[in-house]
């Protein structure tokens, strides 16, 4: 492999700090924490998808040797930030985030109606399947497309004029009328769930009657924390919630979901510690997923290639008692210099669980559709795609008539074009084979917009000259410690090795959730402006120093010692500097956020994606054979974590183009592919060789440290891009994710 | 999990009167599918006999025929000398099943005697007549597009109380269909063998019955014929991802080729009924000819006319044609 797409021999990576301890197994992960007197809790969840629970019958289950309790809507405690229930019970108005436990109606299929509390795992597993549930079932509403016509403008933004899902129109509808050719298409995305290996797990533990510990698998230490705190009445402080490693989350880990709830409502009716771990099939049903969407592009270009314009309206799924919106359509408005777009969205309320936000939220659907339906108009204006969308380049914002704070995607189209070998390609499709397979060749843009949160962070320099940075920010995967030691031994001159990161614990100086690929962006900056301030306290203080004062002050910092710029043989070290000012430690937090630069700029991360498939012509089984994906995400922190980022996002695209398919049965409004037998993720064997590229050039505009987010860019286009090589490889469009085979024969 | 008893018999008699006096207990072999079926509470058995202890893993060529022991790995058997030399699709189709772990664990018996993958099956909130006789099939108009093409007689296997469209998920067994293969067993009685081909059931009035095993027994081998196909095997497994799914539809061709044209042929088809499906005819229409794909397709569109499809499977119909044309093709490496 490329040397260049693995690293940047003049800024060797660092590999990841947490790597030892992830594979030798001494990483805690949340089910693993040992609390003594540690007490077991299974779920019991609805076979039905609408409804009332009649009765539930607990004697038999309560009968089991170890049995501590069976908790339902009959005896769970009442949550103090929770209004008062019902008599009888009604059903939530939409904008109601689910309560368990909390009176006898049912919403979904899968819904928690019971938890049985045991001295083991299998005691509880046993008598959670002997509790008996009767319910009256009401006629449900499930499926997609049966139920279209109750879609509809979500109140929230019914509700919210300047909300970014308003229904937007620009030009004049008449340039896409009259344009020389048009093209009018649907696709689909069926139900994806982000199925992370680790399922979700939580510990709680009451400390105290007003003192909540939980170790909970999520991705906001801190919104966990503020959430749980707001529903059990306590101070923030007294609500401390752990997450120090998390196997994979992808979206599935951004709310706090009835199963934590139920887990410390339990501990705290049984003053108990309690640990609770989501069966795979309870995965399903109970973290969200990304959502069924159907989307509807025209879109249509003039003799010369250049866009007249586009139409792009996209209906999700939802709960019938929250609104889950996605950034679906909002792509098509940026993305190309096109004089006419317009957008609508719309939500469908079903009676199902909440979708939530999964890697690429929205974008990664809505591309699907912008960059399929992109190829189609090259093929129809017999154009080759990538020169279709360099002469559509916007080099400004054409929705917000910004200019970019920085743009580099015609080098990644460039860069990734010349790598897959693009050129070569034959634009007919179906029209080359090798070893009997039809070769294709397919390329999509990816765009995602820029996140910055405000975000603080600790630097703590140590007597011995370490340094211990700490934010209360998360590593659902990416390397976030591995990329914060970066920014902080580069800031102070030192080695990674004095450098550790603390992340994880709501203790810890308040940090945005990860999400929205804002990590980098948000808490690097953080740690940058920390680390910067620690160093500039280290400088003054060695100006105090009978070395520092010979220099006049003029003191620059390099290798972790501070030299006098003068004389730059003689340094000081950093425990130096404590030793001789008596301190144990030196500590600053500093706060780093958006300022005026977001009204002046556009901010997004760009990027693209060039694949090549093979597909079997007798049995229509698609091979991705290589990918090449080339990132625009301003200055990259580490390579080879960013690397593995971005490895993982192309994979992920390859489960959402190939295979990922949620299948529920409408007549019972309950999912059937409820484990990876029937719920199909890539293997090792489905993943090719995948090269990644950064075109690595900071954009200042953005942040003190020139970086934007890079998780999401590399999934989002990546499905449209293998929908692009399959057309080229067959010259069938499937428009309908996943092209499994029986679409192609 | 329901709580059971563990036993661990130290002779095939013991095994055997073991299960013979406890109507509920049931063998575990390597795990792989019983403990899933036992977590998930589809299989409750009261006891458990452990029979990893019992003599059965040897694999052995005797006289005209390959005798594998029922406790014999997956893993093994697919890369035992005299498998590879003698049976290569036997390999094949072992390769083409599970993972690498999973067939490290894997039992030959227990391979024989998986249960089928239909999600309905598999939850216990949803209707199954293979696991609740009666119940009705959750499949049949639900989401099916995995499931059988090929049924006994014209139906589904029997009326609404009683039908099952569920296939046999096994890779190994196709394999072993389209070879001539016994299944040795041992029960109260002494030893029996039943050729493969009529140890599995079509589902008819019974699908919960799986196979004709009668309680109590035990399968201690299976004896596969020797043959001439050696050079002319070919497994062809379609699957929804490159690997570590089970087999849409599967096609293990064994032929025996001289001078340009093929003098005998087998065929079973994997993923499209409730049994490892034997394409009898196929010997009759192939032998004497010269491998041409004209002719691949009128041998398979053949068999085809038979298949019927449920309400999401039709594509079935036409893949199987489609895989065996491939699998002939590769069998007989023309291209
Ligand atoms: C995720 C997954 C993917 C898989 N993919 C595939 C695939 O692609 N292709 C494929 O072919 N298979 C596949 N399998 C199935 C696998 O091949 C079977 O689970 C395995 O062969 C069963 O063997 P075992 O020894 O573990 O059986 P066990 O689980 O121990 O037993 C299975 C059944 O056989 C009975 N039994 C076992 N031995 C005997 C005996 N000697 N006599 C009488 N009864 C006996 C047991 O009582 C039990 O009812 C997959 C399994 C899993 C879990
Ligand atoms: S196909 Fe068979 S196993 Fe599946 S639901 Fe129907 S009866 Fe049960």
């Amino acid at each position: 492999m490329n040397r260049q797409s693995l690293d940047n021999p003049s800024d060797p990576s660092l590999s990841r700090v947490d790597g030892a301890a992830k594979v030798t197994g001494t990483a805690t992960y949340s089910a693993e924490y040992a609390i003594p007197g540690l007490v077991h809790a299974v779920l019991v969840t609805s076979t039905i998808a609408k409804g009332s629970i009649t009765a539930i019958d607990s004697r038999e289950a309560d009968a089991v040797p170890g049995v501590l309790a069976v908790i339902s809507h009959i005896n769970a405690m009442t949550i103090p930030g929770w209004p008062p229930k019902k008599q009888p019970a009604e059903r939530v108005p939409p904008g109601t985030a689910f309560r368990v436990f909390y009176d006898s109606l049912i919403y979904f299929d899968g819904q928690p109606v019971a938890m049985v509390i045991a001295a083991t795992h299998e005691q509880a597993m046993h008598a959670a399947s002997l509790v008996r549930v009767t319910y009256q079932q009401e006629p449900h509403r499930t499926h997609f497309e049966k139920n279209i016509a109750h879609s509809g403008i979500p109140l929230n933004v019914q509700r919210a004029k300047n909300s970014p899902f308003q229904d937007y129109e620009r030009g004049d509808a008449a340039a896409l009328r009259d344009a020389h050719v048009r093209i009018e298409a649907e696709y689909t995305i069926p139900t994806q769930h982000h199925q992370p290996l680790e399922p979700h797990a939580i510990i709680a533990v009451w400390e105290a009657e007003d003192k909540l510990t939980v170790y909970d698998k999520n991705q906001g230490v801190k919104s966990a924390q503020g959430q749980l705190a707001q529903a059990f009445k306590l101070p923030r402080e007294n609500v401390q919630v752990v997450a120090t490693y998390i196997g994979g989350a992808f979206g599935s880990g951004i709310r706090v979901w009835p199963h934590t709830m139920a887990a410390v409502m339990a501990a705290k009716q049984l003053k108990l510690p309690v640990k609770l771990v989501l069966g795979r099939e309870q995965m399903f049903t109970s973290v969200g997923y990304r959502p069924y969407t159907k989307q509807k592009i025209s879109i249509g270009a003039v003799k010369d290639g250049r866009l007249a314009g586009i139409v792009h309206e996209g209906t999700g799924q939802t709960s019938m008692y929250e609104e889950h919106l996605e950034r679906t359509v909002l792509a098509s408005r940026a993305l190309y210099a096109c004089p006419h777009v317009a957008t609508r969205y719309r939500l469908l309320p079903l009676d199902v669980n909440t979708p939530t936000w999964m890697r690429g939220p929205g974008d990664a659907t809505g591309m699907f559709a912008l960059e399929s339906a992109m190829d189609e108009l090259a093929y129809a204006l017999k154009a080759d795609p990538l020169e279709f969308r360099l002469k559509n380049y916007a080099e400004s914002d054409p929705e917000r008539n910004l200019p970019w704070s920085a743009k580099s995607l015609r080098e990644c189209y460039e860069l990734g074009a010349e790598k897959i070998g693009w050129k070569n390609r034959l634009p007919e499709p179906r029209s080359v084979k090798r070893n009997g397979m039809l070769l294709g060749y397919g390329m999509a843009s990816s765009l995602y917009g820029f996140h910055r949160h405000p975000s603080k962070a600790r630097a703590i320099m140590q007597a011995d000259g370490s340094v211990i940075v700490q934010s209360a920010t998360m590593d659902i995967g990416p390397g976030t410690g591995t990329a914060m030691t970066r920014i902080a031994a580069k800031v102070l001159g030192l080695n990674a090795k004095k450098v550790r990161f603390d992340l994880g614990h709501s203790a810890l100086p308040d940090a945005p959730g990860q999400n929205g690929s804002s990590t980098i962006p948000s808490v690097g900056s953080a740690v940058h402006v920390a680390c910067e301030a620690l160093k500039s306290k280290l400088v003054a203080l060695a100006g105090e120093m009978p070395e520092g004062r010979k220099s006049g002050g003029q003191l620059v910092v390099r290798n972790g010692r501070i030299f006098s710029s003068q004389d730059d043989k003689e340094g000081i070290s950093y425990a130096d500097i404590l030793k001789y000012h008596y301190l144990n430690e030196l500590e600053v937090t500093e706060e780093s956020k958006s300022g005026a630069e977001r009204d002046q700029y556009s901010m997004y991360s760009f990027g693209c994606h060039f694949v090549e498939v093979e597909v079997n012509p007798l049995t229509g089984e698609v091979r991705v054979t290589r990918a090449v994906t080339c990132a625009d995400v301003g200055a990259i922190i580490n390579y080879q974590t960013a690397r593995s980022q971005s490895i993982g996002g192309v994979v992920g695209g390859i489960g959402m183009a190939l295979m990922e398919h949620s299948e529920m049965d409408h007549r019972f409004g309950r999912y059937v592919t409820t484990d990876f037998a029937s719920y199909h993720i890539p293997v090792h064997a489905d993943v090719p060789p995948i090269e990644v590229y950064y075109i690595d050039k900071p954009d200042m505009q953005a942040n003190p440290i020139g970086s934007k987010g890079l998780g999401e860019i590399a999934i989002v286009g990546v499905a449209a891009a293998i929908a692009n090589a399959v057309f080229h490889a067959t010259g069938k469009r499937v428009r309908e994710l996943p092209i499994t085979p029986d679409k192609l024969i | 999990m329901k709580p059971f008893q563990y036993l661990r018999p130290k002779t095939i008699a013991e095994a055997i009167s073991m299960a013979t006096d406890y109507p509920e207990a049931q063998y575990i072999a390597g795990g792989t599918n019983l403990v899933e079926l036992m977590k998930r509470g589809i299989a409750s058995p009261s006891k458990l006999i452990d029979i990893n202890h019992l003599p059965l893993k040897k694999i052995e060529h005797r006289y005209d025929r390959l005798r594998i022991g029922a406790l014999a790995l997956n893993s093994d058997v697919a890369k035992h000398k005299s498998v590879l030399s003698r049976q290569p699709l036997l390999a094949q189709a072992l390769l083409a099943g599970a993972s690498g772990q999973l067939r490290n664990m894997a039992t030959v018996g227990g391979n024989l005697l998986q249960r089928t993958r239909c999600s309905y099956f598999y939850d216990l909130a949803l209707p199954c007549n293979k696991r609740k006789p009666g119940t009705g099939c959750g499949a049949e108009a639900g989401i099916n597009r995995t499931h059988a093409i090929f049924f006994a007689g014209n139906g589904f296997g029997g009326n609404e109380k009683s039908s099952c469209i569920a296939v046999h998920p096994s890779d190994m067994c196709v394999a072993l269909a389209a070879l001539d293969t016994e299944v040795v067993i041992n029960g109260t009685s002494g030893e029996r063998r039943v050729p493969l081909k009529d140890f599995h059931r079509l589902s008819t009035l019974q699908p919960e019955l799986d196979t004709n095993l009668q309680p109590g027994e035990l399968v201690t081998a299976i004896e596969v014929t020797d043959n001439a196909f050696a050079q002319h095997s070919h497994y062809l497994k379609v699957r929804d991802r490159a690997s570590y799914a089970f087999a849409l539809v599967s096609v293990a061709a064994a032929l025996q080729m001289d001078g340009g044209r093929i003098w005998d042929a087998r065929m079973a088809l994997g993923g499209v009924a409730h049994k490892p499906w034997r394409y009898w005819a196929i010997d009759l229409m192939l032998r004497g000819q010269a491998p041409s794909e004209k002719l691949f397709r009128e041998v398979a569109e053949h068999e085809m006319q038979s298949a019927r499809a449920t309400t999401q499977n039709a594509f079935k119909i036409k893949l199987t044609s489609n895989a065996i044309v491939a699998a002939l093709k590769a069998a007989t490496g023309i291209s």
